[in-house]
């Protein structure tokens, strides 16, 4: 028998949560991964013995049972009567309870099954993950769209490309009949897996006075998108259409905009989300014009990351000629771009990445040093072609797997820029232990660095220059049909990727 | 009889957590209004029945009685059996949950009393406030934050 048991933290009432939790036919308006759920025979929700039948988004279809319900331990618990996996003898129960100091509600969810031995790992990690810890995400969301706002300011900033909340503007999806203009986009109905990523006609008004109107040719996909699909960032909220980062040439302009006309080739990387569209609206004060040397393909590939490695290698810290610099994840798009700038600027280049594939790659790149970290300790190796000296900078967006090692290779007084985390959040550290080598650690936050013409269009000059001298290349990415969307997310999340990935609307 | 309950997420693991709340005897490593505390008898401090007298930084002397004490459930409990407050038949519960989400903990601390009814209110802020979840925030400052 294994036990699984995740608890958490929701910053809201005990009442406001036990709301939701209490009922047991509610699940499917906020767990992700049901798409559908009734009482069977009528029964009413809250009778012990009542049987809910729901189906997941991937189709499964699931049978579970009430087994008690109290209201004065704020405790529900259930078992599972039919399932399409082997969760044999699954009993679960949640339990809440008031959090005084600050008014918030502890939450603990658990279970105990049966599992075939050579699948209990996976199935663990399937109910650990894929429904308590998502179950919480989706109860957060819930409040907060309920209009809780006491969530907003705990949520943390997570990603290099990290951006405070620009709300989006909602999708008209319902097109009236006598609305001629519409336009062909991805639309995220509700938070949840890729197959949430469904192409739609929406409308497309007329651009407002102070916006442009820009037909994509090339779109871009950066993890964040992923982010803003599942509702962890809040930049999109359903129904919404996702996308930060694309090139196309400007259609139509608003009558208060001057700089910009109609023909001219631009790009961005910025919110408001929208970029998953054939064509839309926004204000152009972080639009780039492209010259006609940069291609709309290469400029929806790389401006987002070609900023970020810009402000991450100049501004964040900045490189000199001898510096030993590390870098994680190093065949990712940032990463390729970081390898090869920070080798063209003099330093010594440390790369970690996954796979032998991905090695040799990046060895191309010009990397002097790299580390398979799947097979070997990568700070060991550090320190071991530092003499001992160590990296007098790390950059890491890979998170919770390196952020101790890459503490640990740091030099003294090395400087730990922590961008990412797509293994999971670093945890908490205790800084006082920085003092045993001076360390620095920063959590940049793209919006700072670009939210206004004079900050971004330092950088954007920066890389397009570097582009131009052959510092650093940006590789043909992969494309994938706007309609294929949800693939294209998929196989980022797979890790399957290497270099950018474009979207391309059908002509 | 009259309930009184506080609770508080503490930034640390339970398993550091309980180190500190295990030991009877260790009010003064962490409660703020604790000034000295020994256990009588020259018992152990984790003895089911042993007790503590502890000294608040007031003045004022408390005896308590360990009921129970388990390492598994992270859970200690005590009666007390002179104070200067007012109260009978008074017993806490102190007790941790690990928070998966993070590795925190949950702390909380519920008593149970009878007292004269027109002290009730006075007691249960004095009690609640100024004795449960300030001894909380300072376990909560212990541990970094």
């Amino acid at each position: 028998m294994v036990k699984v048991c995740q608890s958490t933290i929701i910053d809201a009432p005990v009442d406001e949560v036990w709301a939701i939790l209490r009922d047991f036919n509610g699940h499917d308006r906020w767990h992700p991964a049901i798409a559908f759920s009734e009482i069977e025979g009528g029964e009413p929700v809250d009778a012990v013995g009542s049987v809910r039948h729901f189906r997941l988004n991937d189709g499964g279809e699931l049978r579970e049972q009430l087994l008690a319900l109290s209201d004065r331990d704020l405790r529900l618990s259930y078992c599972l009567l039919e399932a399409p996996l082997p969760l044999m003898g699954y009993v679960a129960s949640l339990r809440l309870k008031p959090v005084t100091d600050g008014n918030a509600t502890f939450w603990e969810w658990r279970s105990e099954f049966h599992p075939p031995a050579h699948r209990r790992e996976e199935l663990v990690r399937l109910v650990a993950e894929g429904i308590y810890q998502a179950g919480f995400t989706a109860v957060r969301d819930l409040l907060r769209r309920n209009g809780n706002t006491r969530l907003e300011t705990r949520r943390s900033p997570v990603v290099a490309a990290t951006i405070p909340s620009a709300g989006s503007p909602p999708v008209a999806l319902a097109v009236a009949p006598n609305q001629a203009a519409t336009t062909r986009a991805i639309v995220v109905e509700r938070y949840g897996g890729p197959e949430e990523l469904r192409l739609r006609d929406i409308a497309l008004p007329p651009p407002a006075p102070n916006e442009v109107r820009i037909r994509h040719t090339v779109i871009g996909v950066n993890f964040i998108d992923v982010y803003c699909r599942t509702g962890f960032f809040d930049l999109l909220r359903p129904p919404g259409v996702p996308g930060m980062e694309a090139a196309g040439v400007i259609e139509a302009v608003g009558s208060a905009v001057s700089g910009f006309a109609a023909g001219d080739r631009v790009a961005y990387a910025c919110p408001p989300v929208g970029a998953y569209s054939e064509a839309r609206n926004m204000a152009p004060d972080l639009l780039v014009r492209l010259s006609d040397d940069i291609s709309d393909e290469i400029a929806a590939a790389g401006l987002l990351k070609g900023v970020t490695a810009s402000f991450l290698l100049h501004d964040v810290h900045a490189v000199k000629p001898g510096d030993i610099v590390l870098i994680h994840a190093a065949a990712g798009g940032i990463g390729q771009l970081l390898v090869q700038w920070a080798r063209h600027v003099g330093a010594t280049v440390i790369a970690t990445v996954s796979s032998d594939d991905k090695a040799r790659i990046v060895e191309r790149l010009g990397a002097h040093h790299v580390i398979v970290y799947s097979r070997e300790n990568f700070a060991d190796v550090v320190m071991r072609v530092t003499g001992g000296r160590g990296a007098g900078v790390v950059y890491d967006a890979v998170g919770n797997d390196t952020f101790a090692g890459s503490l640990a290779c740091l030099a003294v007084r090395g400087h730990l820029v922590s961008f990412g985390q797509a293994s999971g959040p670093v945890g908490n550290w205790d800084i006082g232990r920085f003092a045993s080598k001076s360390i620095t650690v920063s959590r940049p936050n793209y919006a700072h660095y670009t939210d206004t013409p004079e900050k971004l269009g330092t950088h954007v000059v920066r890389f397009f220059q570097a582009l131009r001298q052959g510092a650093v290349r940006v590789e043909a990415p992969t494309r994938y049909d706007l309609a294929d969307a949800a693939d294209a997310h998929r196989d980022l999340e797979a890790r399957r990727t290497t270099g950018a990935l474009v979207l391309v609307p059908k002509p | 009889m009259t309930k009184v309950y506080v609770s508080s997420v503490i930034p640390a693991p339970a398993a550091e957590v309980w180190k500190l709340i295990r030991n009877f005897n260790g009010l003064p490593s962490w409660a703020p209004f604790v000034a000295e505390s020994r256990i009588e008898q020259n018992a152990q401090p984790d003895q089911i029945g042993c007790i503590r007298n502890f000294v608040l930084r007031d003045g004022g002397r408390i005896r308590e009685r360990l009921l129970a004490l388990s390492d598994y459930d992270l859970s200690c409990s005590y009666a007390i059996l002179e104070s200067p407050m007012a109260v009978e038949n008074y017993v806490a519960t102190l007790s941790l949950t690990p928070i998966t989400d993070g590795n925190l903990t949950l702390a909380e601390w519920q008593a149970e009393f009878d007292c004269a009814p027109d002290r009730e209110a006075s007691l249960m802020q004095q009690i609640g406030n100024g004795v449960f979840q300030t001894a909380l925030t300072a376990l909560k400052h212990q541990f970094g934050r």
